[in-house]
C-alpha cells in the first residue's frame, strides 16, 4: 500500500533574496532609523537589553549628520586616521589581487565593504588587546599600524615572510601586533579567544579578548562552545560576528538567518548581545568601546553581530556572479563604510573630495612602493623564498630525530 | 618511598605542577570539586584553588580550544578528557590548531598543553569506553603521544609532559590504574601494592619524553609495547618459556627508534602488541620502521597481536583484547620460524 502524501509537508530550502539574472532588491530589509536604539549602561543586565539583538545600532544617518546617544563622539583626528586605514586597506587589497592574478601569488580574499568592521573595532580596542580574526579582517591589522611590507611578505610566501613560507596567502599572524593566527578550519579561534581571556582574568590582567567569525561558520560547533565558556566563566571577551550575507555562495540564510538575527544566538547564553551597521564606523567603534568597557570592568561577555555585505567574492578562486546579481553591492541599503564615513567628515565641515583624493592617491603611492619592495624580496613564483630547510622547523620546539633523518633525506 | 597506584601518582604529578608553576592550571569534566570520575584530580580544588582546578562544560573541543588560547597567553594548561573515546570532538583543535601553533606561526606561538585521558579496555566499558586512538594522534605531525605502563613512570612522564612547551597526549591505561593488569581477566584482580613500580618519590621528577624502557631483557625475540600490554606481554613471555626481550615504549612520538633497532639487531625478532585495531595502527608505523632498519638482521617477518579490527565488543571483551594466550601463541609461532 501506498503512503498517502501529505501535501502540507515538504522540505524548506532556503533560497536568497535574488540571483543571477535579477534585480538586487533588499527589501525585505528592515533597517531601522540611524540614531533610534538608546545605548545602555555597561553594567546593564543582558536581559534587560535583549531587544538589542532583533534591532540595529547605527549613528550615521543618510545625510552623514552623527545620531543619537551610540554616537562616539570622536575627534576628527580619531576619525580621519579611520578613514585613511579603511582606505588604505581597499587599496592594499585591490594591489594584491592584481599581484594574483599576475601569478605573484596562489591566492587572496578582500575586505572590500568590511573595512568598518575591522578598522574602526581595532581603533575602539586598546593596542594590546588580543584579536582572533578571520581571513578577512586585515584592517586589524592596517589600523594598528602594522607595516604593510610584512603583510605583503607573507602574501607572497617570500624571503622576510615571518611566517616562512608555511601558511596560505592572507593566514597572517602576529604576535606583536596582537593578531592571532589565522585558521582555514572556521571558527577554531573563537573558542581559543575565550581561553585566552579567561587566562588574563586569571591573571587579573586589564586586556581583554576580541573575536571575529563570520555569520556562516556560527554553525559550527565551535561558536557554540565559545559562547558556551564564555557565558559560563563570564570571560573578558568580545564575540564579533561577522554577518556579511554571503559564506562563498550560501546566503546567511544557510546559515540560520532567514528565522532570526546571528546577534540573538547570544540571548539564550545569557550574553549582551547587540545588533551593529556594520558599515557604519561610528557604531562599530561605539558598539566595540561599549563592549570593551564592559568586559574591563569585569561584566564580562558581549556578543556583536555586525551587519554587513561582502561586496566582492569570497576570494581570488570564487565568481559570485554564478550566485548572485553584479548589482547587489551597490544596491546594499547600508551603503559603503568609506563612503559613509567621508560623508560624515564632510558634513562635519573637517573633510572635502579634494582632501579624499589626496588620501586617495597617498595611499596608492604608499601600497605602490611598498609593493615594489616586498617583490624584491620574492613572490612566490620568482625570487627569493625562505630557506627550504626550515620546513622542518617549528613542528615541534627541538627537532626530534625522525625530522632530522626526513630532512637530511630531502637535501640529499 | 611512598607507595602509590597510577592514580595516585598522576594525582601527585599534578600537585606537584601545580604548586611548583604559577601557570599551570587544570579543568575538565568533573575535575574539580568531585575529583575526576577516576579520582585523578581529588583534592587538588581543595588545596590549590578553584580558579586553578576547575569543571568544564561538557564539551571536548571546547575544553582543547579553550586550552589553546590559554597557551598562546602564556598558560600551561592540564585538560582531562574523561575517557579517550569522547576525545574525538576536539581532534580540530588538536589536529589542526595545537599541533600546528608552532609551525603555522613561525614559532611565535605555540600549545604547551597537556591532555590526559583514561585509554583502553579491560572494564567491560563497551564501545564508548573501551577504545586506544593513539593511532589517530601518532599520524599527525606536531603532537607528541605518550602512554605510562605504571605509577613510578605516570609521574615523572606526566610532569616532562606537562613541563614541554608542544602538545602533548597523555593517554592513562585505565586499567592499570589499580593494578598491573596482565590480561588473565578470570584471576584475582591485583594492586599495585609490593610492585617495585608503585614507589613513587613523593617530589617533583621528570622522566624525558622519547626514552623506551627495556621492561624484561632477553635474546629471543623484542616484543614492543606501551600501557596496559606491556604487563601482558611480560605474561605471555613467562607462559611462554621464551627469553623475551619487551620495550616498554612510553613514548610513541617522539619514538625512541635506538633502544628498539638495537634489540632487533640483537634478537632477529619482533613482535608488535597493542590494544587498538590492527588497520594502521601504530603497531604498523613499528613494523615498517623495523623492517626498514633492521631488515637484515630479521629471522621472521614483524608479527602484530593486537584488537581486531571491529568496534570494541562488549560481551566479547576478552575475545578481543589481544591477552596472554594470544601473545604467547604468537611468541611460539615466531620462535618457529
Amino acid at each position: 500500500m501506498m503512503r498517502a502524501l501529505h501535501n502540507g509537508l515538504s522540505l524548506h530550502v532556503p533560497e536568497p533574496w535574488c540571483r543571477p539574472g535579477s534585480k538586487a532588491n533588499f527589501d525585505a530589509f528592515d533597517i531601522p532609523a540611524a540614531g533610534s536604539v538608546a545605548r545602555p549602561p555597561i553594567e546593564v543586565e543582558p536581559f534587560a537589553i535583549r531587544e538589542l539583538a532583533y534591532s540595529l545600532v547605527r549613528v550615521i544617518d543618510e545625510q552623514g549628520n552623527a545620531t543619537g546617544d551610540w554616537d562616539p563622539c570622536l575627534t576628527a583626528d580619531v576619525l580621519k586616521r579611520g578613514l585613511r586605514a579603511m582606505v588604505l586597506t581597499r587599496v592594499y587589497d585591490n594591489r594584491m589581487v592584481r599581484a594574483q592574478r599576475q601569478g605573484k601569488t596562489s591566492f587572496y580574499m578582500k575586505s572590500t565593504g568590511e573595512e568598518a568592521v575591522a578598522v574602526a573595532a581595532a581603533m575602539a580596542l586598546d593596542r594590546a588587546d588580543m584579536c582572533f580574526p578571520t581571513y578577512r579582517q586585515q584592517g586589524l591589522l592596517v589600523a594598528r599600524d602594522w607595516p604593510l611590507l610584512d603583510m605583503m611578505n607573507q602574501v607572497f610566501s617570500n624571503s622576510q615572510d615571518r611566517l616562512k613560507g608555511r601558511q596560505m596567502p592572507v593566514f597572517y599572524s602576529s604576535r606583536e601586533a596582537g593578531f592571532f593566527s589565522i585558521s582555514g578550519n572556521l571558527g577554531t579561534q573563537y573558542s581559543q579567544a575565550v581561553g585566552w581571556a579567561m587566562a588574563a582574568a586569571l591573571d587579573r590582567d586589564p586586556r581583554i579578548a576580541a573575536a571575529w567569525i563570520g555569520e556562516g561558520a556560527t554553525a559550527e560547533g565551535d561558536f557554540h562552545h565559545a559562547l558556551t565558556f564564555a557565558s559560563v566563566y563570564q570571560a573578558p571577551v568580545i564575540l564579533n560576528i561577522v554577518n556579511n550575507q554571503w559564506a562563498i555562495s550560501s546566503f546567511s540564510g544557510i546559515a540560520g538567518g532567514e528565522r532570526t538575527t546571528f546577534a540573538a544566538r547570544g540571548v539564550g547564553f545569557g550574553l549582551p548581545s547587540l545588533r551593529v551597521d556594520g558599515n557604519d564606523f561610528l557604531a562599530v567603534y561605539a558598539a566595540t568601546d561599549w563592549a570593551a568597557k564592559r568586559a574591563r570592568a569585569g561584566h564580562g561577555p558581549a556578543l556583536i553581530e555586525l551587519f554587513t555585505y561582502r561586496a566582492e567574492g569570497h576570494s581570488t578562486s570564487d565568481d559570485p556572479g554564478k550566485y548572485r546579481p553584479g548589482s547587489e553591492a551597490a544596491a546594499w541599503p547600508l551603503g559603503d563604510p568609506i563612503e559613509r564615513l567621508k560623508a560624515h567628515l564632510i558634513r562635519r565641515g573637517d573633510w572635502d573630495d579634494t582632501r579624499h583624493a589626496e588620501m586617495l592617491a597617498e595611499a596608492e603611492a604608499h601600497v605602490r612602493d611598498v609593493g615594489k619592495q616586498s617583490e624584491r624580496l620574492g613572490t612566490l613564483r620568482s625570487g627569493a623564498r625562505p630557506e627550504v630547510s626550515s620546513m622542518f622547523e617549528d613542528v615541534f620546539k627541538n627537532m626530534p630525530p625522525h625530522l632530522r633523518a626526513q630532512r637530511d633525506e630531502m637535501l640529499r | 618511598m611512598p607507595q602509590m597506584n597510577m592514580i595516585e601518582a598522576i594525582n601527585s604529578a599534578l600537585d606537584c605542577v601545580l604548586a611548583s608553576d604559577r601557570n599551570v592550571l587544570i579543568f575538565g569534566q568533573d575535575v574539580g570539586y568531585f575529583g575526576g570520575v577516576f579520582r585523578a584530580t581529588d583534592g587538588l580544588q581543595r588545596k590549590h584553588g578553584r580558579d586553578r582546578v576547575f569543571d568544564a562544560p561538557i564539551t571536548e573541543a571546547g575544553i582543547v580550544a579553550a586550552a589553546v588560547g590559554m597557551g598562546a597567553y602564556g598558560k600551561r594548561p592540564v585538560v582531562e578528557i574523561q575517557f579517550a573515546d569522547y576525545i574525538y570532538p576536539a581532534t580540530d583543535q588538536l589536529i589542526s590548531e595545537a599541533a600546528r601553533m608552532r609551525y603555522r606561526t613561525g614559532g611565535e606561538w605555540w600549545s604547551p598543553i597537556t591532555v590526559r585521558s583514561p585509554y583502553g579496555g579491560g572494564i567491560y566499558g563497551g564501545q564508548t569506553h573501551s577504545q586506544s586512538p593513539e593511532g589517530i594522534f601518532t599520524h599527525v605531525a606536531g603532537l607528541k603521544t605518550v602512554i605510562p605502563s605504571n605509577p613510578h613512570d605516570a609521574k615523572g612522564l606526566l610532569i616532562a609532559a606537562i613541563e614541554d612547551d608542544d602538545p602533548v597526549l597523555f593517554f592513562e591505561p585505565k586499567r592499570l590504574y589499580n593494578g598491573p593488569f596482565d590480561g588473565h581477566h578470570d584471576r584475582p584482580v591485583q594492586s599495585w601494592a609490593g610492585h617495585p613500580a608503585s614507589a613513587v618519590p613523593a617530589e617533583h621528577y621528570r622522566i624525558e619524553l622519547g626514552k623506551a624502557k627495556i621492561a624484561r631483557p632477553g635474546e629471543a625475540l623484542t616484543m614492543l609495547a606501551y600501557g596496559t600490554m606491556v604487563h601482558v606481554a611480560l605474561a605471555a613471555a613467562q607462559e611462554a618459556g621464551v627469553d623475551v626481550e619487551v620495550i616498554d615504549l612510553r613514548t610513541l612520538i617522539p619514538l625512541d627508534l635506538q633502544t628498539i633497532t638495537t634489540s632487533v639487531e640483537k634478537t632477529g625478532r619482533c613482535i608488535v602488541v597493542h590494544e587498538a585495531t590492527r588497520t594502521c595502527g601504530f603497531g604498523a608505523e613499528l613494523a615498517a620502521l623495523v623492517q626498514e632498519h633492521c631488515f637484515y638482521a630479521l629471522e621472521a617477518p614483524v608479527m602484530r597481536v593486537t584488537g581486531w579490527d571491529t568496534p570494541y565488543p562488549h560481551a566479547f571483551e576478552w575475545e578481543y583484547f589481544p591477552g596472554p594466550a594470544r601473545v604467547a601463541r604468537a611468541i611460539r609461532q615466531i620462535i618457529e620460524v
